[in-house]
């Protein structure tokens, strides 16, 4: 009886089904023949998931620029146009993302993740289709090792992990550091291992290495074995939704010396999950809110009028990206990804948010960092290093 | 030395959630015969319970009254949840095979869990700070450290552990529920409710996975809709290897798999901690096949 009403049911569902489809494909058509006038870039990033914060404060800013250089009139008199995927921080779910921005809605140019590993399992496929990625915020050396398609807009984590050994050293005066390390994530690996060897080159040591997986909660054991080994600091290069927890814990075990992160630690949830236990952690950014640069206020000012709330680094970053292709689309007169390639690649002294961008033969942006301590709840700016020497203090 | 103590209250901890989540897996085995994976969800609400009660109802956060009530009603919510579970899923498949109920429990568990990711009806994806419930501070000892927060995990948690083991020994329903994992039809023939004391076991086991994610969530404050599956399989393991269907074996198998994963952890091996875990328990079923403290039953055929 059941079975003989869901069948008629479950055909016309069927049909219905088909019909929505052809309705769809048809909409798709029309899309493609206005498309041929707007220029169309893609972004994947982690839009929901476990790093989600990052996806969608790289959204806001791209979007933003994205927004500001169609009311001034577009690029080479057409639209830009920006196609999302979410890779819902999985593994995997990049490289089908990109697959789909490259076959299906042939895209000019990329926007990548903010995480290396993201960018890793994606880049390979842009370099494969010759089209341009340009990643806002993944600082593993290996990204743009991938290919000359593949460029970056922010520091290195040679450069970042160089920066924290020497503030570490000189700021801070600390000679005994653990290091807390990521070892699913490339990012937090190659962090450490250039933390370890800088640190040791300034005099310094690092007593013990203790190492957890991507999704761990529990960092107690690891912490345990860490502050028995008489650590001054912790150093754990990590995305917040780690290092929020790690705050925790580390002062939950009433470990008090300072905790110093790195850039994947800028963000709102960083200071919801660990509250109080925040005070006295550091880890350098790619752009400081608290720098009185009208260029920079003028973008804090727009960024929170159009998302009613104040923007990250990785937002930043992202509105750079955005603004640097347009820029090489308007200097390469064409919006073919070979001729954006080869415009990115020749990027001398753009004036973006976070900093005047070169790029260098390695296809990465030369900028100096910031560094970022927890006071009173907030993050404040502390002081700028500068890329030539990653130790001498420009402010 | 300070450190082994400091390791072995960690793992004490972690483990005590891993024991009351057990037992929930553990006491529906023993009336029904088959694994309950919805469990690991029921445990993930418990833990939203708790959030909403501070979000939504504004108890006061930082205060153990505030931080109990919290746990009360999210026991209360589980215990309702995991009845309704039952009845809507598990009740209309009674006299199916194990695996047709075991399929639909996998069913459920990502019903739930897609539903808690839906941002409109359910939480969305995205992980969210836990607030503060109880008033966190580190008590002293020695070299030792001590958060209130893990006093609270452990008070609360032998506290539910004996409840349980009155319910359980000293109650008619707890008698009836032993008389019906012994056996099924006699146990109706001397006239107990079948269908209530089932009943009655899932709501138990479902308001301590309730409180297990109230306090999971009191130790790693950060929560989300798929929080549930690796505390959830761990806990599994840990019924697995007290000894599926034993209450006692439950909570020893939970404090084991909870040390094991904190030492192992502490040493250069912490990214094997899993594959240990999951080792000592391959190891346990080759050599006592009913686990720690189980009895091995013949199957007549």
């Amino acid at each position: 009886m059941n079975r003989s009403v869901s069948g008629p049911r479950s055909r016309r569902s069927f049909l219905t089904l088909a019909a929505c489809s052809a309705v769809l494909a048809g909409c798709r058509e029309k899309d493609g023949d206005t498309g041929a006038q707007a220029i169309r870039l893609g972004l994947f990033g982690a839009l929901s998931g476990s790093e989600a914060g990052l996806g969608q404060y790289t959204d806001m800013g791209a979007t933003l620029a994205l927004e500001e250089v169609n009311a001034a009139g577009g690029v080479l008199g057409r639209r830009l146009e920006m196609v999302r995927e979410d890779n819902r921080t999985m593994a995997g779910e990049s490289a089908t993302a990109v697959k789909k921005l490259l076959s299906r809605d042939q895209v000019v140019a990329v926007i990548g993740d903010g995480n290396s590993g993201r960018c890793l399992e994606a880049g390979p496929l842009c370099q494969a289709a010759g089209v341009p990625m340009v990643s806002p915020a993944a600082t593993n050396p290996k990204v743009t090792e991938i290919g000359d398609c593949i460029f970056r807009v922010c520091f290195t984590d040679p450069f970042q992990g160089a920066v924290m050994a020497r503030f570490a050293r000189e700021t801070l005066h600390l000679s005994k550091v653990g290091l807390l390390v990521d070892a699913s994530a490339p990012y937090s690996l190659g962090l450490a291992s250039v933390f370890r060897e800088r640190f040791a080159a300034e005099g310094g040591t690092v007593v013990s290495e203790q190492r957890f997986s991507g999704g761990d909660k529990d960092f107690r054991a690891q912490l345990t074995a860490l502050k028995s080994a008489g650590i001054e600091a912790v150093f754990a290069p990590s995305y917040y939704h780690s290092g929020g927890l790690i705050l925790r814990q580390a002062r939950d075990l009433g470990f008090d010396g300072p905790m110093l992160g790195s850039d994947g630690w800028e963000a709102p949830e960083l200071l919801e999950v660990a509250g109080r236990t925040a005070e006295g952690s550091y880890f350098p950014v790619h752009f400081s809110p608290e720098n009185t640069d009208p260029l920079v206020a003028g973008f804090l000012d727009r960024f929170r009028r159009r998302f009613g709330k104040p923007p990250t680094g990785v937002s930043a970053l992202a509105f750079d990206t955005l603004q640097l292709i347009a820029d090489a689309l308007r200097r390469a007169g064409s919006a073919e990804p070979p001729a954006i390639r080869a415009a990115l690649a020749s990027t001398r002294e753009f004036q973006g948010i976070t900093g005047r961008i070169s790029m260098d033969s390695g296809r990465n942006a030369r900028k100096p960092a910031v560094i970022i301590g927890v006071r009173d709840g907030a993050f404040r700016f502390l002081r700028v290093v500068d890329p030539g020497d990653p130790g001498r203090a420009s402010s | 030395m300070t450190e082994f103590l400091q390791q072995v209250l960690n793992g004490v901890s972690l483990g005590a959630i891993y024991a009351l989540i057990a037992l929930g897996y553990t006491m529906v085995y023993g009336v029904l015969r088959f694994i309950n994976f919805a469990h690991s969800d029921v445990f993930m609400l418990g833990a939203f319970v708790g959030w909403a009660t501070v979000e939504r109802l504004h108890l006061p956060t930082r205060s153990f009254g505030g931080g109990l009530a919290a746990l009360a009603l999210a026991m209360v919510v589980c215990a309702i949840l995991g009845v309704v579970i039952e009845k809507l899923a598990y009740k209309p498949l009674r006299n199916r095979s194990t695996l047709t109920v075991l399929i639909t429990a996998i069913g459920v568990s990502l019903l739930i869990q897609n539903v808690s990711q839906n941002p409109t009806i359910g939480f969305g994806p995205n992980p969210r700070a836990y607030p503060e419930l109880f008033p966190a501070r580190q008590i002293h000892l020695g070299g030792l450290t001590v958060s209130t927060n893990q006093i609270v995990v452990l008070a609360v948690t032998v506290v539910l552990l004996a409840v349980l083991h009155w319910i359980v020994h000293r109650t008619r329903t707890g008698t009836a529920m032993r008389a019906l994992s012994f056996n099924a039809t006699a146990a109706s023939l001397v006239g107990i409710n079948n269908d209530r004391i089932i009943s009655f076991t899932f709501a138990l086991g479902s308001a301590l996975a309730g409180a297990g994610g109230v306090l999971y969530a009191t130790l790693y404050p950060s929560i989300d809709p798929l929080m549930g599956t690796l505390p959830g399989l761990k806990a599994f393991v840990a019924a697995v290897l007290g000894g599926i269907g034993n209450l006692p074996g439950a909570a020893l198998g939970g404090l084991l798999i909870g040390l094991v994963e904190t030492f192992v952890s502490g040493t250069r091996l912490s990214t094997f901690r899993d594959a240990i875990a999951f080792a000592i328990l391959i190891a346990i079923l080759l050599f006592r096949p009913a686990g720690l403290l189980g009895k091995l039953k013949v199957e007549k055929v």
